[in-house]
C-alpha cells in the first residue's frame, strides 16, 4: 500500500482553524519532551507560564503591553505576504518608523500633544513606509527578491539607530548612554493608570478592524487577493501588478513604522538601541499562524504575548525564559510542516502501477 | 599605521570571519540544491552551545565540534522535512528553525554562561609558512578549524564544478525536473545537502564558542548566520567568492574594533552597514547586467512537485 | 534498410480517464530510415511517442527492440535502450554550457568530470552529423536552433539509436529547417532510426521514408516515399468525413469592426509566431480559426487581449488603433478573450465564483462603489449568471477549482457573455467538455453572435467550425493560409491548408 499525497481540491474552513489549534498543541507537547527530558514538569511549568502572564493584574498589563507591537507588525506583514510578497523587513521598518518619530520632539520639543502626537505618527508611517518601498522599488524595478533587500535593510535600519543614538542623537545629559533625551510628556502615549498598558491597544484593535474590512470588501484588497492567487490572472484582468507591490510594500512598512513609533512613545520613552526584541521576525510568526486574517493575527499577537511574558515569569522557577522562545518556534514550525494537510490530502492507493499523468 | 597594526587587522579579519564563512558554505550548499534555509542562525546557536557543552564536559574540543555538527545537522533535518516532503514555505520555515535554535540554545547553555573551557582552539602555526612576510601571520597562524575552512572552501569549489555529483548539485537548483528525468532521487540528495548545510552552520557556531570567545554567551551569534545568507548572495553562490566576502565582513568587524582604539572619524555603526548595503548593490548590478536573468539557482524556493511536471 | 525492425511497437493501447489516446497502434521502425509521423493534434502521435520514451506506459501492447521484447519504465531507461526523444519544450539548464547539459545526461560514469574528454566527444559528434555547436557556450546564449542541436547531441552522446523529434520546426527558421533535414538525413544514413512527428505535409513529403499517418488514435495508413500522394495523405489524416452543411445566413455587406493588418510578434520561443496575420471581422459574424493548435492561435489571441507586444502591424477596432493598449483599456473597449487555459488565466482557481464573476469588471460601477465593493451586486450577478446558463457547482462560495471542466466553462463564458462585449475571441471552447456541456457552448456562442457580437473562434474542430462560423480562416505558422465562406469549406481544401499546403487558385493566401 502507498501513502501518496495529492493537491486536494477541498478547502474546508473548519480545517483551517482546526489545523492550527492541534499545530499548538503539537508544539506544547514537543516543548514539553524537552522539559521532561531536562527534569522538569511540563505540566507545572505550562501552568506557571498561564498564571505568570494571565494571573495577576500586572501580568495582563504586561502580556498586552507586549501583544501591541505583534500584532501590529503582524498586521503590517499580513498586509505584504498576503499578495505574496515576502516582506521579512518588519523589524527594520519598525526601527525606522521609531527614529522618525523620535525626531520630532527631538526637532519641536515644545510642540503640544495633539500636535505632537499625530505628528509622530505620521512621520513613523511615513518613515517605515519608504523604508518598505525602497524594497519593493528594488522589486519591480530590477526583479529583486524582497526576501533579501529586506533582510538587508533590517540590519542598515538597526544600525541606523544605532548610529544616530551613539552619535548626534545622544542624550547630552544620559551620562553618555547611548539613548536619546527622554520624550516630553506631550509625546507620551497615555496610559491606563499606572499600568504600562497605553493607548496603543485601541490603535491595534482599530487597525485591525479597518484592514480585515479592506481585505474582505474593499476593490484594493480584491485586487491584492487575484495577484497573490494567481499573477497570470491579474494580468488577463488589467491589474497594475506594479503599483499593488509599491502600495503594498509601503502600507506594510508604514504599519510596522507605526509600530515603532508605539513603542518608543508608549513603553520606552525615548529611542535607545534595541527597541526591539525581535517583533518583527516574531510578528511574522503571528501573521502566518493567523493565516493572514486580522482578527487572528490579533488573537495569535495575544497568545504570543503570554508565551513570551510567561516565559520571563517562570525565570523565578529557574527555567529560563529561553524556554518561551522554544515554543513559539516550535508552534511555527509545527504550523509551517502542517500547513500541507490543509492544501494536500494523504491518499492511501493499492495500485501497483505508478500513475503517469 | 604600522605593519603590526595592518598584519594584526587582517589576522582578525580571517578569525572574525570564519565563522560567517562555515555558515556560509553550508548555506550555499543548500541553496545550490534549490532549497533556502533561512534557520542557519538558529543552527548556528545549537552548535555554539552543544558543542560548549560537550567540551566542557569531556575536555575535548574535537568532540565538541563532532557535536555541534550533529547539532546543526538535526535541526537542518527538521528544515529538510518541513520544505521537501511537506512542501511547506521555506521562508517561514527557516524563521521557525532560527527562533526555535534561539531559545533552544538559550535553555540549554543557561548554567554554562561565563564558563571557560579547559581545552579550545588556540593558534597553531604552520611552520615554514608562518614566517613569509605578511602573509605568514595572517594566514598561518590561526587555529587548526580556519585551516580545516581553506580546505573545506578548496573542496566545495572542487567538488561543485570538477566532479559529476557536483553538477547534479548545480542542476537540482537550476532544474530538478531535468535531474529527475535521468532518474535521480531529488527528494534524497537535497535531504543531505541541506543537512551538510546545517551541520556547517553548527560548526560555524562551534568556533564562535570553542575558538573565537571562546565562551557560551546567549545569542552569540549576534546575528551572524542572518550575515551569513547575505554572503550567499552577495558571493553569487561560489564558494572562494564567499571566502573573500567573510573575510571582506570579518573585516569589517575587526577593523570597527581597531579603528575604536586609534580614533578614526567613521562610526563604527556605519561601517558595519556596508557589508549589507553592498550585498543588495550587488544583487542589483548582477541583474542589471544579466538583464533580468538571475545568477541564482533557478529553482530555489520553489518546492519540487513531481506531479506539476 | 534492415529486415529487422530496429524497433516493433504492437497493438499498443494507451488510454486516459475519458479517452482512448492510442488504439492498437502498430509501428515499425528501421535503422536508416526516417519514419514520419503525421497527425492533427489529439492524433495520438505524440502519445505514442511518449510511450516509446518511456514517459508513459502503454495500457496494453508490447514495444520490441531488436527483436527482444522489453519494458520501457522511465525516460533514463529508454535512453539506456537507445531511445531518445527530443521535446517541443527544451529541458536544457539555460545557465549551464552545452557540455554541462551533455554530462547530466549521465548518471554513472567517473567521478570527475572531464570537460575535455566531453568538449572532444561532442566536437566529433558535431562534426560527423553536422550539428555544429560551441560545446563551452552557455545554453542561455544560444539561438533556439542551436539549442535543438544540443537535445540531439545529448542523445548521440548516449549512443542513442532511435531518434524522436516531437514537432521540431515548430521553432526554426526556414534556413534552420533546411539544416536540421540535412542532419537528420546523416544521422539515418549512419544507422540511425529517426522519428519525426508533424502536422505539415511538404516537410513530411520531403524528408520521410516512411510516412505513418494517425487519426483519432488509430494508425489510418503508412506508406513509402514512393506511394506519396497528397490528397491520400490529407484524407488519412482529416478523413473523409462530410462536413454536415448547415443554414448559414447571406455574407453581409457590413463594414468589419476588427481589422488585423500584417501583425507580426514573436512566441515565447522568441521566435516568430505570427507572421503578418491579416484578416477582418464583422460584427454579429463568427470568423473560425482553424488549424493545429501552435501556429499562432494563442499568441493573436494575447496581442488583440493587450498581453503580447507585436513587432509590427495595426488592429483596428471600430476604427481605432488598440496594438499597445493596456489590457484593461482593451476590456474597456469591449473585447474579451476567452482563453484556453481556464484555470491559469480566465478564472483565479482558489478563490469562489462571486470573485471570479467579477474578475474583469471590479472596477466598475456595476460592482463598485467607491472604495469598496458591492458584494450583494456580486452575487446577484454570480446567481443570474448560474441560473441562466446553467452551471451546475457545489456553491457559488467554493472555491471554483472544484468545478467540473463544463460548469467551468460554462462560467467562464457566462461572464464574458454577461459584459456585453463587442468582440470575443475564444479559444478552443469545448476541450474536455461532454456532449451536452458542447451543445450548452455551443448555443451561447450563436447567442451572443444574434447580438451582434463579433466573433473569433479558435478550434481544432472542423466540425464545430462548420457549426458555428460564418467564415472561415486556415491558420499555419503564424499566418491565414486561406480563408472563405463556410459554405464552401470542405475537407479537403481545409486539411491542405491545415497541413500548409497552398493550392495555386481557389483558396486566398
Amino acid at each position: 500500500m502507498k501513502i501518496r499525497l495529492e493537491k486536494s481540491l477541498a478547502q474546508n474552513k473548519t480545517s483551517q482553524i482546526v489545523v492550527p489549534v492541534v499545530a499548538v498543541f503539537l508544539a506544547l507537547l514537543f516543548c514539553g519532551v524537552f522539559l521532561a527530558v531536562t527534569g522538569r514538569d511540563p505540566f507545572e511549568v505550562y501552568q506557571a507560564m498561564f498564571a505568570g502572564a494571565l494571573g495577576s493584574e500586572y501580568g495582563i498589563s504586561e502580556t498586552i503591553v507586549k501583544m501591541i507591537p505583534l500584532a501590529l507588525c503582524g498586521l503590517g506583514i499580513a498586509v505584504a505576504f498576503r499578495m505574496q510578497i515576502w516582506n521579512i523587513g518588519a523589524e527594520g521598518q519598525f526601527y525606522m518608523g521609531a527614529c522618525w518619530a523620535t525626531w520630532v520632539p527631538l526637532t519641536f520639543p515644545n510642540l503640544p500633544f495633539l500636535v505632537m502626537l499625530p505628528f509622530m505618527i505620521f512621520m513613523a508611517a511615513l518613515g517605515g513606509g519608504l523604508w518598505g518601498l525602497l524594497a519593493g522599488w528594488f522589486k519591480t524595478k530590477w526583479q529583486v527578491s524582497e526576501t533579501i533587500t529586506t533582510l538587508m535593510m533590517n540590519y542598515i535600519a538597526i544600525l541606523w539607530v544605532s548610529y544616530l543614538v551613539y552619535g548626534s542623537w545622544r542624550d547630552p545629559k544620559g551620562l553618555n548612554f547611548p539613548l536619546t533625551a527622554p520624550f516630553p510628556d506631550a509625546a507620551l502615549i497615555p496610559t491606563f493608570g499606572a499600568l504600562r498598558v497605553h493607548y496603543g491597544i485601541f490603535a491595534v484593535l482599530l487597525l485591525a478592524v479597518i484592514f480585515w474590512l479592506f481585505f474582505k470588501g474593499s476593490k484594493w484588497g480584491y485586487e491584492t487577493l487575484v495577484i497573490g492567487s494567481n499573477p497570470v490572472a491579474a494580468r488577463y484582468a488589467g491589474i497594475d501588478i506594479r503599483k499593488n507591490v509599491l502600495l503594498v510594500m509601503f502600507i506594510s512598512g508604514a504599519i510596522s513604522g507605526f509600530a515603532g513609533m508605539v513603542e518608543v512613545s508608549g513603553i520606552v520613552g525615548r529611542l535607545q538601541p534595541g527597541i526591539s526584541p525581535g517583533y518583527g521576525y516574531t510578528a511574522i510568526s503571528v501573521a502566518w499562524l493567523a493565516r493572514l486574517h486580522p482578527i487572528a493575527i490579533v488573537i495569535v499577537a495575544f497568545l504570543f504575548a503570554i508565551i513570551h511574558v510567561g516565559g520571563f515569569m517562570i525565570q523565578t522557577m529557574g527555567i529560563p525564559s529561553a524556554a518561551a522562545t522554544m515554543l513559539q518556534g516550535a508552534i511555527l514550525f509545527f504550523v509551517v510542516g502542517s500547513e500541507i494537510l490543509t492544501q494536500y490530502e494523504i491518499k492511501f492507493s493499492n495500485k501497483e502501477e505508478v500513475q503517469d499523468e | 599605521m604600522s605593519e603590526t597594526l595592518i598584519i594584526s587587522i587582517l589576522a582578525a579579519s580571517i578569525t572574525a570571519g570564519t565563522p560567517i564563512l562555515f555558515a556560509a558554505l553550508g548555506e550555499l550548499i543548500a541553496e545550490r540544491s534549490g532549497i533556502m534555509n533561512l534557520g542557519v542562525d538558529g543552527m548556528m546557536l545549537v552548535g555554539a552551545v552543544t558543542g560548549f557543552m560537550i567540551t566542557v564536559n569531556t575536555g575535548n574540543p574535537w568532540l565538541g565540534v563532532g557535536t555541534a555538527l550533529v547539532a546543526g545537522g538535526l535541526l537542518a533535518l527538521i528544515h529538510a522535512y518541513l520544505t521537501v516532503t511537506l512542501r511547506a514555505n521555506q521562508v517561514v520555515s527557516g524563521l521557525a528553525l532560527t527562533l526555535f535554535g534561539s531559545g533552544l540554545s538559550d535553555y540549554l547553555g543557561k548554567a554554562y554562561v561565563g564558563m571557560r573551557a579547559e581545552h579550545t582552539f588556540g593558534k597553531l602555526a604552520i611552520p615554514g609558512l608562518s614566517d613569509l612576510p605578511i602573509i605568514g601571520p595572517v594566514v598561518f597562524k590561526q587555529d587548526v578549524l580556519v585551516y580545516i575552512s581553506y580546505v573545506l572552501v578548496a573542496a566545495t569549489a572542487f567538488y561543485l564544478y570538477k566532479t559529476r555529483a557536483g553538477l547534479f548539485l548545480r542542476a537540482l537548483g537550476e532544474n530538478p525536473a531535468a535531474v529527475d528525468s535521468v532518474g535521480v532521487n531529488v527528494f534524497r540528495l537535497r535531504y543531505v545537502y541541506i543537512i551538510i548545510g546545517g551541520a556547517l552552520a553548527g560548526l560555524g557556531g562551534a568556533y564562535l564558542s570553542l575558538a573565537y570567545a571562546p565562551c557560551w554567551l546567549e545569542n552569540m551569534t549576534a546575528g551572524r548566520g542572518w550575515i551569513a545568507v547575505a554572503l550567499v548572495i552577495f558571493a553569487i553562490w561560489d564558494p572562494w567568492r564567499a571566502l573573500a566576502g567573510s573575510y571582506l565582513f570579518g573585516g569589517v568587524d575587526a577593523l570597527g574594533f581597531h579603528l575604536q582604539v586609534i580614533g578614526l572619524p567613521v562610526s563604527i555603526f556605519i561601517l558595519n552597514m556596508l557589508p549589507y548595503i553592498f550585498t543588495i548593490l550587488v544583487l542589483i548590478l548582477v541583474l542589471i547586467r544579466k538583464g533580468g536573468r538571475l545568477a541564482s539557482p533557478q529553482a530555489l524556493g520553489v518546492p519540487y512537485d513531481r506531479e506539476e511536471r | 534498410m534492415e529486415v529487422t525492425p530496429l524497433i516493433r511497437m504492437r497493438n499498443i493501447v494507451k488510454k486516459f480517464p475519458g479517452v482512448v489516446a492510442n488504439d492498437q497502434v502498430n509501428l515499425d521502425l528501421y535503422a536508416g530510415q526516417i519514419h514520419a509521423l503525421l497527425g492533427e493534434n489529439g492524433s495520438g502521435k505524440s502519445t505514442l511517442m511518449s510511450i516509446l520514451s518511456g514517459l508513459y506506459r502503454p495500457t496494453e501492447g508490447t514495444i520490441e527492440i531488436q527483436g527482444e521484447e522489453k519494458r520501457i519504465n522511465s525516460p533514463s531507461d529508454a535512453l539506456a535502450n537507445g531511445i531518445g526523444m527530443v521535446h517541443q519544450h527544451f529541458k536544457l539548464i539555460e545557465s549551464f554550457t552545452v557540455a554541462e547539459n551533455i554530462a547530466l545526461s549521465q548518471t554513472s560514469g567517473s567521478v570527475l568530470i572531464s570537460e575535455e574528454e566531453i568538449v572532444e566527444e561532442i566536437t566529433r559528434l558535431g562534426e560527423k552529423y553536422g550539428l555544429l555547436v560551441d560545446p563551452r557556450a552557455y545554453v542561455w546564449q544560444l539561438s533556439v536552433g542551436e539549442k535543438q542541436r544540443v537535445e540531439i547531441l545529448r542523445m548521440l552522446y548516449n549512443d542513442s539509436k532511435v531518434l524522436i523529434l516531437d514537432e521540431p520546426t515548430a521553432v526554426l527558421t526556414p534556413q534552420e529547417t533546411r539544416e536540421l533535414f540535412s542532419n537528420l538525413r546523416n544521422m539515418a544514413d549512419n544507422g540511425c532510426a529517426v522519428v519525426f512527428i508533424s502536422h505539415k505535409l511538404n516537410e513530411v513529403e520531403e524528408l520521410a521514408d516512411q510516412i505513418t499517418v494517425l487519426r483519432n488514435g488509430r494508425v489510418t495508413g503508412s506508406i513509402g516515399r514512393s506511394e506519396i500522394n497528397q490528397t491520400r495523405l490529407i484524407e488519412m489524416m482529416i478523413g473523409r468525413d462530410i462536413i454536415t452543411a448547415y443554414e448559414k445566413s447571406e455574407p453581409s455587406d457590413k463594414e468589419p469592426v476588427l481589422v488585423i493588418d500584417n501583425i507580426s510578434a514573436l512566441n515565447d520561443m522568441n521566435t516568430l509566431g505570427l507572421d503578418g496575420i491579416t484578416f477582418k471581422v464583422r460584427a454579429g459574424e463568427i470568423y473560425g480559426i482553424a488549424g493545429v493548435s501552435g501556429n499562432g492561435q494563442r499568441e493573436l489571441a494575447e496581442v488583440l487581449a493587450g498581453l503580447r507586444h507585436t513587432l509590427s502591424g495595426s488592429v483596428k477596432f471600430y476604427g481605432e488603433e488598440v496594438v499597445g493598449l493596456s489590457p484593461k483599456e482593451i476590456i474597456g473597449r469591449g473585447i474579451s478573450y476567452v482563453p484556453e487555459d481556464r484555470l491559469v488565466m480566465g478564472l483565479v482557481p482558489k478563490l469562489n465564483s462571486c470573485d471570479n464573476v467579477i474578475l474583469k469588471e471590479y472596477n466598475s460601477e456595476k460592482f463598485s462603489k467607491g472604495h469598496f465593493l458591492k458584494r450583494d451586486a456580486a452575487i446577484a450577478e454570480t446567481q443570474r449568471i448560474v441560473r441562466e446558463f446553467d452551471v451546475k457547482m457545489g456553491s457559488i462560495f467554493q472555491p471554483v477549482k472544484m468545478m467540473s471542466g463544463g460548469n467551468l466553462q460554462k462560467l467562464l463564458l457566462g461572464r464574458e457573455i454577461a459584459s456585453k462585449p463587442k468582440l470575443m475571441i475564444v479559444l478552443y471552447p469545448v476541450r474536455g467538455l461532454d456532449i451536452g456541456a458542447i451543445e450548452s457552448v455551443h448555443k451561447l456562442l450563436l447567442q451572443m453572435k444574434e447580438n451582434n457580437t463579433a466573433i473569433i473562434l479558435v478550434s481544432e474542430e472542423l466540425e464545430e467550425i462548420a457549426k458555428l462560423a460564418d467564415r472561415v480562416g486556415v491558420i499555419f505558422s503564424g499566418k491565414i493560409l486561406g480563408e472563405f465562406p463556410v459554405k464552401e469549406m470542405d475537407t479537403e481544401k481545409i486539411g491542405a491548408l491545415m497541413a500548409g499546403i497552398v493550392e495555386n487558385g481557389g483558396a486566398k493566401a
